[in-house]
């Protein structure tokens, strides 16, 4: 019967239903997209590391080293010198060792030169090796070749075969157009991570580019470093770091990326504040809109009780509602959540070149949509209690 | 015929703005038996209503007993006085006090669900019963009065009451659907075996009945 009589109540306040239902979605699918995108992107940003345990650089900061060699953002902080490559690449505790130099862009995806071995050697997660499209390969060293990250590539339009003229800076800048013509020789499939983003070209191409300093020819950005042991990361920290003080070694990459995630934490305290305040705004249009109804509703409430309905039935009927309608409002904040999720998750891939995935199970899925009928059930009870107290006698006849 | 309902020095009295009291009803006796069908005469303001919601268990007495069915409801808790006024006690007012964001129907099954549960073939055959059955899916503001006293007719019944309490319950309606009302009232009583106990002003209403009581000679406020 109970939920007979909180169909009809909400059906028959069908509008006050609706728009609070409304903002409750609202609230919701920005609290879910909010939590969604902070612990997905939290966890998936502190794993990639392209396969490497750590990068090599010049004195900085590290943060912005690994932000520049891993995520491919910002801006190097310094070359170094070859020797360091060479003192890097032979240490018994490096397994593997990747130049990268970089400096150059084509409409602003940023290009990268490298060695083969990058493709050939490095598995950027466990199990897996880069890959080329069918009809593509790696470049050839001295080539102008170039072979494109699959986001890059499907962004760009291109495709095996097309040519292109980089651009001198890691910003675009239509006058600084070089003369080398590269030739895409192979497009990557796709990886889902920040390498899906890149323009790789062989390592001396940047090096030597039109207009790039000739002195510095044989520099380089950073350099990635794949080592035989985790113990030896603090070795090389030790050595570089602290008893250094030309370089940079930043080690472990998910450690520096994780102080990154502290540091812009209060953005997401900022937003998840706001979802709340929001929430708890929805839960009192609940109260508000029940509330606002009670005056209406006391007839028809003394007409169920005159018929034989107990209090409590009356009070549960009325929390019941508001329950509906967070229950109704959540069920939509999920859509209004897959709409928002997909915008941001497409916003950070076009920024960074990682995927989150916002319908993989959190949490959230269950104990937000929970709060938010928590919260209406709180926003009902002032209403319920109203309904509870309705004198049958006083509201349904005059006494005569 | 045994007593269905049995009264024996019922008071209410209600609190006056000034803090004093206000008697209201203070019936010594009064027993109806089952099947019975009685009016009771009543000037506006002389407790009529009242004397029908302490019967209902809607008001409780200061004083005295009510006993229906053999239960008094003076000992019974509220909850329990919901539970035998949605069993026993069908309710007509006068002012039908449909609900109108139910269909006839609904409001039909309404007078059984706080009892003995819906029962929608019941339902369909009383709105049949009182010339309703095409309008099932209607609401109340569709309706017109005469029609819409049906329904709390059908309403009041639904639950196969043992009494029905009628307040004024052709105070809204003209005089010709006055009489098609009160003839429903009492033939339904009748078909289900409910006593009815029938409180109006309206001479013309209660002299269809064969048994009509003064409520002033009932009710010692009055008398005084």
């Amino acid at each position: 019967m109970i939920w007979n009589l909180i169909y009809r109540s909400l059906r028959q306040h069908a509008l006050s239903t609706l728009v609070t239902a409304g903002s409750i979605a609202l609230a919701a699918g920005l609290l879910l997209t909010v939590w969604v995108v902070k612990t997905q992107s939290q966890a998936v940003f502190a794993s990639t590391n392209s396969g490497f345990d750590a990068v090599l650089g010049a004195r900085g900061s590290k943060l912005q080293l690994v932000l520049n060699a891993i995520f491919h953002l910002e801006a190097s902080p310094g070359n170094i010198e070859a020797k360091d490559f060479e003192m890097i690449r032979r240490h018994p505790a490096v397994r593997a060792a990747i130049p990268i130099a970089l400096g150059d862009n084509y409409y602003g995806w940023r290009i990268v030169g490298t060695v083969e071995q990058l493709f050939t050697d490095i598995e950027y997660v466990p199990g897996r090796h880069y890959a080329t499209a069918p009809g593509g390969r790696w470049f050839r060293l001295g080539a102008r070749e170039a072979v494109v990250g699959s986001y890059a590539a499907k962004q760009l339009g291109w495709t095996v075969g097309s040519t292109f003229k980089p651009y001198h800076g890691l910003a675009f800048d239509p006058k600084a157009q070089h003369e080398e013509l590269y030739t895409v020789v192979g497009v990557l499939e796709p990886t889902n991570t920040p390498v899906d983003r890149v323009i790789w070209i062989p390592l001396e191409g940047v090096q030597t580019m039109s207009g790039h300093n000739p002195l510095a020819a044989t520099e380089l950005s950073a350099v990635l470093v794949q080592l035989r042991a985790p113990s030896a990361g603090l070795m090389l920290d030790l050595m570089i770091n602290k008893q250094g003080d030309r370089l940079t070694f930043a080690y472990p990459i998910g450690t520096i990326v994780a102080e990154l995630f502290n540091r812009i934490g209060w953005v997401d305290r900022v937003l998840t504040l706001v979802a709340w305040l929001v929430a708890l705004v929805a839960a009192g249009s609940v109260l508000v809109s029940i509330y606002n109804s009670m005056s209406a509703r006391q007839r028809d409430i003394a007409i169920l009780r005159a018929l034989g309905a107990r209090r409590r039935l009356v009070f549960g009927a009325v929390l019941g509602e508001a329950a509906a309608i967070g229950a109704l409002g959540s069920a939509a904040g999920l859509a209004v959540f897959m709409v928002l999720a997909a915008t941001v998750t497409s916003i950070i891939r076009a920024q960074t070149g990682v995927v989150l995935e916002p319908l993989k199970w959190n949490p959230v899925f269950w104990w937000g949509p929970a709060a938010f009928v928590g919260l209406c059930l709180l926003g009902g009870v002032v209403p319920a209690v109203k309904a509870y107290r309705v004198s049958v006698a006083e509201t349904i006849a005059p006494v005569s | 015929m045994p007593a269905m309902l049995e009264i024996a020095d019922l008071r209410k009295s209600y609190r006056q703005p000034d803090g004093g009291w206000h008697p209201v009803v203070d019936v010594p006796a009064f027993s109806l038996a089952a099947g019975r069908q009685l009016a009771l005469r009543g000037e506006s303001g002389s407790g009529k209503t009242t004397f029908l919601n302490l019967i209902a268990g809607i008001l409780t007495p200061e004083a005295g007993s009510i006993s229906l069915d053999g239960r008094n409801l003076a000992g019974l808790g509220e909850a329990a006085r919901d539970r035998l006024r949605a069993e026993k006690i069908g309710y007509i007012f006068q002012t039908f006090n449909l609900l109108q964001g139910h269909t006839v129907l609904e409001n039909v099954e309404l007078g059984m669900a706080f009892g003995r549960g819906v029962d929608r073939a019941r339902a369909e055959s009383l709105l049949e019963r009182v010339g309703l059955a095409d309008r099932r899916r209607h609401h109340p503001r569709q309706l017109s009065t005469g029609q819409q006293q049906r329904v709390a007719v059908a309403r009041a019944l639904a639950s196969r009451p043992q009494l029905v309490l009628a307040d004024e319950p052709t105070g809204n309606l003209d005089r010709r659907n006055a009489r098609e009302a009160l003839a429903l009232i009492r033939e339904v009583c009748r078909e289900n075996g409910a006593a009815l106990l029938l409180v109006s002003h309206d001479e013309d209403a209660l002299g269809q009945f064969e048994d009509v009581q003064d409520f002033a000679a009932l009710n010692q406020v009055m008398a005084k």
